[in-house]
């Protein structure tokens, strides 16, 4: 893909950040946001609204044959991911030390997604990573304390 | 509201056509439509033409003016529109010059289809193919169009049980329709070992689960049904078109196992028409890859939902089955110059109700259907042909 600067340096918090909307009227969440409501348009109370992050994963594939700018990474994993809040978005899934499955919780993780050559732009993203569940976290950072104690 | 009728088709081989170039293809498609029909230029009252990318492909815009020039009908100055909807493009400018005669506004049109897709590297056509997906919000995260797909029939193994062997059973049957169609880009019978072991690209889609990168241009010629007579001896009538359009990206649709698109432009088709799905004796559905044309299948009505991979597998959609999908080779087989293949796509059916379809023809034809999608269904066109 050839691509020129302005399409990067034009604002799209989005990309970095998991920010959509959520209409107030009929409640539901957008990512990314949405102008308008597909089922309010007009008479939509839209308002922005920052993802939890968690998902699903809904369906996905490996890769094995990319576009030029992704042929270094394959294969890989892509992803439909159903978020908590409900809308459904495409990304990569990494850091998976088993098979990837659909039902499978993910949490986003902020990542390079491509470069334009050696001196082309870097650009970032979302991709999505296994979620640690709460329990295991709980469990790491009890050994953390215990390790601190220790000290 | 006129009733149109087709009164001539031109198609060109499809294939990787290097000798050609896309002005030679489409000259080559509308002089034998226009022969066919046994018209002149100056009957013609306007040109539609479908053309998803003539500026990454062979970095040409103003594809409408270019085809009336090549068609010799500059100094006559016929109006010329070329329409957009990637892989539905052809479908589109079928649309459109149907509404365009049942209006009144015109009486003879063209409507045609082109794509060369061969001056490019293969790369470089994937990633023109690829902006029919959404750009932002999947390509930018690495979203390839097999990959969607790919996805699609993820999912409807998980919940259908539908199997790979059924999937690559499309591409088998497609290839072997294609074996006995002249203009079709392969000529080559393959087995479901031959897919299962050819490269993967997007798990569980191999390579010949694919369409290929192809070349090619077909016109048909449209007239209002109550002079069709005095042009043809055959007159095909067009007795539904229905057109609809969902999101540009696959994760915004309601369902990933179903195409929308095409639920609606074939509801709307059927009830144009008068017809029920079970009436139909023959149809080209757009199996740009094999899960596709299972998804085709299910969502026009022809099987239930879930079941296109078993029909498929128990050869209800083969030649001599209970209804024939695909005798053109479709997509797969036949080829993929994607703005030209929703054209050639009537262009089969016409041969068909025609009886002119040669070793592929289909017993008895008094229904055919020809169904086009653009992208991974953020547009779908159904259309209904009867003698």
């Amino acid at each position: 893909m050839t691509t020129q600067a302005p399409r990067f340096w034009r604002s799209i918090p989005q990309r970095y950040n998991l920010l959509g909307t959520h209409c107030n009227r009929c409640n539901e969440y957008f990512f990314p946001p949405r102008n308008l409501c597909p089922n309010c348009r007009r008479g939509a109370h839209l308002e922005e609204y920052t993802f939890k992050g968690t998902g699903t994963i809904v369906t996905y594939t490996t890769i094995y044959n990319a576009t030029e700018e992704f042929e270094r990474l394959t294969p890989y994993n892509l992803a439909i991911i159903q978020l908590d809040e409900g809308p459904k978005i495409t990304g990569q899934i990494i850091s998976c030390s088993e098979e990837v499955k659909i039902g499978m919780r993910v949490r986003p993780v902020f990542r390079i997604l491509g470069k334009e050559g050696d001196r082309g732009i870097i650009y970032y993203g979302t991709k999505f990573a296994p979620l640690i569940e709460p329990s295991c976290l709980e469990s790491a950072e009890g050994l953390l304390n215990s390790a601190k104690e220790s000290d | 509201m006129r009733s149109v009728s087709i009164i001539g088709v031109g198609c060109t081989k499809f294939g990787e056509r290097w000798d050609v170039s896309l002005r030679d293809m489409i000259a080559e498609a509308g002089v034998l439509a226009i022969e066919d029909a046994e018209i002149v230029g100056e009957q013609i009252d306007a040109l539609y033409v479908g053309n998803m990318s003539g500026g990454r492909f062979i970095e040409q815009e103003h594809i409408g003016a270019l085809i009336a020039d090549c068609a010799g009908l500059s100094r006559l100055h016929v109006p010329s529109t070329r329409v957009e909807a990637a892989c539905a493009s052809g479908g589109l400018a079928l649309r459109q010059g149907i509404l365009s005669v049942a209006s009144g506004y015109s009486d003879i049109v063209i409507a045609a289809g082109v794509e060369k897709m061969t001056d490019v590297s293969s790369g470089t056509a994937a990633d023109a193919l690829a902006a029919a997906a959404d750009r932002e919000w999947e390509c930018f995260f690495g979203a390839t169009f097999p990959a969607l797909y790919a996805m699609m029939a993820k999912l409807h193994m998980r919940r259908y049980g539908t199997t790979h062997d059924q999937m690559a059973q499309v591409a088998v049957k497609n290839h072997h329709h294609a074996c006995m169609n002249p203009i079709a880009q392969y000529h080559m019978e393959i087995s479901i070992e031959d897919v299962n072991k050819s490269p993967m690209v997007a798990d569980p889609l191999h390579v010949l689960d694919c369409s290929p990168i192809s070349d090619g241009a077909a016109a048909v010629v449209l007239a209002p049904t109550d002079i069709a007579r005095r042009f043809s001896d055959t007159p095909i009538k067009i007795v539904g078109s229905g057109q609809a359009s969902d999101t540009l990206a696959l994760h915004d649709r309601r369902d990933l196992t179903t195409l929308d698109a095409t639920v609606h432009a074939g509801r709307a088709a059927f009830r144009q028409a008068g017809i029920e799905p079970r009436q139909v004796d023959v149809a080209e559905v757009h199996d740009c890859f094999t899960i596709a044309e299972i998804l085709a299948i299910e969502d026009l009505g022809f099987v239930e939902k879930g079941q296109g991979g078993k029909a498929t597998e128990e050869g209800l959609t083969a030649l001599g089955g209970t209804l024939p999908i695909n005798t053109s080779g479709g997509l797969k087989a036949c080829g993929h110059p994607v703005g030209a293949t929703g054209i050639k796509q009537a262009y089969e059916i016409a041969l068909q109700l025609r009886g002119e379809a040669g070793k592929r023809q289909v017993d008895e034809v008094e229904v055919g259907l020809a169904h086009n999608v653009g992208g991974s269904g953020g547009t779908a066109l159904v259309h209904i042909f009867t003698r």
